[in-house]
């Protein structure tokens, strides 16, 4: 028999379905496993009690023939979701210790369909970051080695790295993700698995740490694609508590996933070749588009042309609206303080204190691009330009059903690199980050493995509220690659 | 008003800015209760008290209440507004920020006619009405070295209404003040109530030589709590003011706090450092839009207004300006006099309720709920009086008993047996007996001495308990001398 | 746009961030780069366009005046540092 920590959340559901295991087993599977791959630092918290807890009234719930759509199906929660009395800290010292008196509304959603949580993922600090080098609590481990240099650490991506982490290592069937500017797709490319970015508005925000409110989303992050059709069915939905939750119904996506995209255009944006990208992620995109001419699409090149702006204006935008956000961390309600003698003293310090660098930079930067006399320089010229890049998207997406990119400009990096100047650093998030401000669905599924062994992830960028085309065209590309390979340990 | 200072003569401007809170149950951007005087931090939400992944949604009740004032203002209604961050660092300021709108407000310009004591009334530009949150409450003489903080209050809406700089002394100050409280309790979108603070005034001062048309840079005076301390504190500003510039000076732009127990200013500690507030439009709002018929619904149930309801008492009733504008003042009062004046002497009903009848209500317990004499017993009382049942002056104590008892004027009239006599007989009958009790009087009388008449007068009504006719009496006694 | 010392201090100062002196070189120069990458912006032809704050194709939701919040001191106040007698404390504060 298969591991239980092997299976897709399909497979379990179905098997438990049959009476072959309970939620219980399948939870303790999980729990052995999570605790046994700590070294991972995959979890900030561990809630292994209370996951036995739920289990057991979770089997409690199937006997009485109430049997949710994630029944019994152990999951790890980013810990950017507020969970009611389990501590929160968006991987910041200044949040530790905090206990929300709350749920947020897409981890409720996701225990009203039956799941089990086993912990508080790591992500880096706030959100804000590509690698997982920026939380407070400790880096968190890509579990895929590399064939040349096995030695070598590497990161999980970020901002969502726990989460990529922890479903890669067979330590959570399936997890949460945020996504700002690449935050699900990014760790899901680095660490071979699915993630998706739904549409702006399709989650509720209400609950998860706000980094950047115009952006944020919640989505699934798991090992396939129909688990992750399966569990964005439970995360969305309108919630009256959102100003900006969409008032649609939620489709049934799995059922999108019917393995015929013949007749689909799919575009292949010109743009997304910058000088330099690597022959092995032009190899793997190729390769996807050749997947998708034999299961009867179309590629039909279009254009993109603001692209290359796009991470200039999502750095002035996302900082800009973080600088406000996290001006609620102030020591004051909850979360660390630093005791001063005045209360700009305690600020000060409790906030120098609780931010790490990254977080104290963006904040920095936000700050300055809203300040009197800058505002119309750089705020206000972002978010035209914002409109420009969404509106390059409009039109292609006149001519073509979904677009198609690589994730990333590469496979998982060394912990050792690119970490000294911001800007590089920002440049992972190159592929994510249009979509992000277009508020577009965007999903992340691995494709193949480079040279060393390491996985590559290709994007599939949807029109908005359209992730049913987004699954369809996933559910057929992932067919095609039959990416099997796995990381070190599972 | 003009200040005549040792260079010269100048001239005051004034602009205010007034918050008022606005009424509903609910707070403007959270489920948690407004009303005042509860236990500290009891009324509010996790979105009240800045909690992460909160997130605002906004109160329908304080849309339509911003818009109703618009309308009350005869302001521009902005179908489409925009709420922004005003961010900025407080212990009461639990987000960061304050959310509030900035270049696209829900109600644009308006104007508000003020009455002055001479009669007179002018127009007073309003330029703005926009909707924001309130901040919580720090109280500092809880403890030596802390300050508390009470949530209560922070995300109740308030309604900030910024005046043009349009008024030229602390007299205009207050009938602004007064009139808009007036016309938000005619619209109840505010209650007005300065001491429990659910209407501020901050006053933006300045001076300049008289027939100069310069601005001249302005003191901010902060959250004064009465209208009388708002002209104290206007007035005073004006004239330190007035002694830095002639004594070489120059005014700094700063805020200031009235010491209402000094009767003076003083530069505000906590708002030295220079504020950038880095407004942005609010991420987690979208555009608020109204619909053209939403705002026409609101104008089709405003009520009538104080200008307009003055206008009518001075046509309808022949009220002079005093006595209309008196009555306005209050929704109630108007309320109530109309019903007193219904279908009567206007001018009577008038007098009766600006006399005896507001003398009574500001003497004891009593509102407009549970006034001391209902409308409808004041208007038989005046029907008795016209009607000859009773004279005034027995009505001045026919209202008294219907204040002690709240019985129906005719029934005291008939319980205390205060009909008026107008019986001649019964007159001419008392009339002789006074006079024959007092034969030397009325040989005074007689000899030319006229003046004594009022007392024979004075004696009559004393013998028929103040009951006798007054004319009738007044009449037979000038015929009983001539015989 | 290059800043100077000066300027870091004064946006710290506004972001309410304590930043030691010594550290104040090293964050002009990292701030004065994310600048100078994101100013590259300016080169795009903006005129007439609006600015967009928002992906979402809606216009703002209202809620019926209802109370259906509050009256949880306890959970309000379980999470401050240093809360006394139902309020949250700070140093004191001089107006």
């Amino acid at each position: 028999m298969t591991k239980l920590t092997n299976l897709t959340i399909a497979q379990a559901r179905d098997k438990m379905a049959k009476g072959e295991f309970t939620a219980l087993e399948l939870t303790e599977a999980h729990i052995t496993a999570m605790q046994a791959k700590r070294s991972l630092g995959a979890y900030i918290t561990e809630t292994a009690e209370q996951a036995r807890e739920e289990a057991k009234a979770s089997d409690l719930r199937r006997q009485a023939g109430q049997i949710g759509a994630l029944e019994g199906i152990p999951l790890g929660i980013k810990d950017l979701f507020c969970t009611k009395g389990v501590q929160t800290t968006a991987a910041s010292h200044i949040l530790e210790g905090f206990k929300p008196p709350y749920e947020s509304t897409v981890s409720g959603k996701l225990k009203a369909a039956g799941s089990v949580m086993l912990g508080k993922l790591n992500l880096d600090e706030f959100a804000m970051g590509s690698s997982n080098m920026t939380s407070y609590y400790g880096k968190v481990v890509n579990p895929w080695k590399s064939k040349s240099d096995p030695a070598k650490l590497l990161v999980p991506g970020g901002s969502s790295g726990g989460s990529a982490a922890a479903v890669a290592a067979r330590i959570a069937m399936g997890a949460t993700g945020t996504d700002t500017g690449g935050s699900i797709r990014q760790p899901a490319a680095f660490c071979g698995i699915t993630g998706i970015k739904p549409t702006y508005g399709r989650c509720s925000r209400w609950g998860i740490v706000a980094f950047a409110s115009s952006l944020d989303q919640a989505g699934p992050m798991a090992r396939d694609v129909r688990d992750c059709a399966i569990m964005l069915g439970s995360m969305a939905g309108h919630d009256a508590k959102d100003s900006t939750s969409a008032p649609l119904p939620v489709p049934n996506f799995e059922a999108a996933l019917t393995g015929d995209i013949r007749g689909l255009k799919v575009g292949i944006p010109k743009e997304y070749r910058p000088d330099g990208l690597s022959d092995e992620i032009l190899r793997v995109w190729e390769q996807g588009i050749e997947w998708l001419k034999a299961a009867g699409a179309t590629p039909v090149e279009i254009s993109l042309p603001h692209t290359k702006y796009a991470l200039p204006t999502y750095y002035i935008v996302a900082p800009a609206e973080a600088s406000s956000n996290l001006a609620r961390y102030d020591g004051l309600r909850f979360g660390q303080r630093v005791e001063g003698k005045t209360l700009d003293d305690m600020y000060k310090k409790s906030r120098a204190a609780g931010f790490g660098s990254e977080v104290r930079r963006r904040i920095m930067i936000g700050t300055y691009v809203l300040s009197a006399g800058y505002y119309d320089a750089y705020y206000s010229k972002a978010q035209k330009v914002r409109r420009l890049i969404a509106e390059d998207f409009t039109k292609a997406f006149q001519d073509v059903d979904v677009i198609l990119t690589p994730t990333a400009p590469s496979a998982a990096f060394g912990m050792d690199e690119n970490t000294d100047d911001p800007v590089t650093m920002w440049l992972n998030d190159v592929f994510t980050i249009p979509t992000s401000l277009a508020g577009l669905p965007g999903l992340s599924l691995p494709a193949g493995l480079n040279a060393d062994g390491l996985p590559l992830g290709l994007q599939l960028i949807g029109r908005p509220f359209d992730e049913e085309t987004v699954f369809k065209v996933a559910g057929v590309m992932e067919s095609a690659a039959n990416f099997t390979a796995l990381p070190e340990g599972v | 008003m003009i200040i005549q200072g040792d260079t010269g003569d100048w001239e005051i401007v004034i602009g205010l800015e007034v918050h008022a809170q606005v009424i509903s149950k609910s707070k403007l951007f959270s489920g948690a209760a407004t009303d005042f005087g509860a236990e500290p931090n009891d009324q509010v939400s996790f979105v009240d008290a800045g909690f992460p992944g909160m997130l605002p949604v906004i109160n329908e009740k304080c849309v339509e209440q911003a818009v109703r004032t618009g309308l009350g203002l005869k302001a521009k209604i902005n179908l489409t507004s925009v709420f922004a961050r005003k961010n900025y660092f407080y212990a009461d300021l639990p987000q960061g920020y304050q959310i509030s709108q900035y270049d696209m407000p829900i109600v644009g310009e308006g104007t508000l006619l003020i009455d002055l004591a001479d009669g007179s009334s002018r127009a007073i530009g309003i330029e703005r009405l926009h909707l924001e949150q309130d901040a919580g409450k720090s109280i500092h003489d809880m403890h030596p070295s802390k300050s508390y903080i009470d949530l209560n209050r922070s995300g109740v809406a308030l309604m900030e209404i910024v005046s043009k700089p349009d008024m030229r002394s602390p007299e205009e100050a207050g009938a602004y003040l007064t009139k808009l409280r007036t016309i938000l309790r005619y619209l109840e979108t505010c209650d007005g109530n300065m001491q429990e603070g659910s209407m501020r005034c901050d006053a933006n001062v300045s001076v300049r030589p008289v027939g100069s048309t310069e601005l001249r840079t302005r003191c901010e005076i902060k959250n004064v709590n009465s209208i009388r301390f708002v002209q104290q504190a206007i007035e005073y500003e004006a004239r330190r003011h007035i002694d830095v510039y002639e004594n070489g000076g120059e005014i700094r732009q700063e805020t200031r706090l009235f010491d209402s127990a000094k009767g003076e200013t003083r530069s505000m500690r906590s708002k030295e450092h220079a504020h950038d507030y880095r407004y942005f439009p609010d991420p987690d709002l979208l555009p608020l839009v109204v619909a053209q018929d939403f705002v026409d619904g609101i104008q089709a149930t405003l009520p009538e207004l104080p200008d307009d309801k003055k206008a009518r008492f001075m046509t309808d009733f022949g009220l002079n300006s005093y006595d209309a504008g008196v009555l306005v003042a209050e929704r109630a009062s108007a309320d109530f006099f109309e019903q007193v004046a219904a279908g009567r002497d206007a001018k009577m009903a008038a007098n009766w309720v600006m006399g005896d009848f507001f003398a009574a209500m500001n003497s004891g317990d009593y509102s407009w709920e549970k006034p001391p004499v209902s409308a409808v017993n004041l208007g038989k009382m005046i029907d008795l009086i016209k009607d000859g049942t009773i004279s005034t002056r027995l009505a001045k104590d026919v209202f008294i008993f219907m204040v002690e008892t709240g019985k129906d004027p005719a029934i005291i009239v008939e319980e205390k047996g205060l009909k008026q006599v107008t019986d001649t007989g019964a007159i001419e009958k008392a009339i002789d007996e006074i006079m024959a009790a007092n034969p030397d009087k009325v040989a005074e009388v007689k000899a030319g001495k006229d003046k004594l008449m009022g007392w024979f007068v004075g004696q009559v009504m004393k013998a028929t308990q103040g009951k006798a006719n007054p004319g009738m009496l007044n009449e037979l006694i000038v015929k009983k001398f001539q015989e | 746009m290059s800043l100077d010392k000066k300027a870091v201090r004064a946006i710290a100062e506004l972001a309410r961030i304590e930043i030691p002196d010594e550290d104040l070189d090293h964050l002009a120069g990292e701030l004065s780069g994310i600048l100078q990458f994101v100013e590259q912006l300016a080169e795009v032809d903006t005129t007439g366009i609006a600015p967009m704050s928002s992906v979402a194709d809606l216009t703002l939701p209202l809620r019926k005046d209802e109370v259906t919040d509050g009256g949880q001191v306890a959970a309000v106040l379980a999470n401050a540092p240093d809360a006394d007698d139902g309020f949250f404390t700070v140093p004191k504060v001089v107006e």
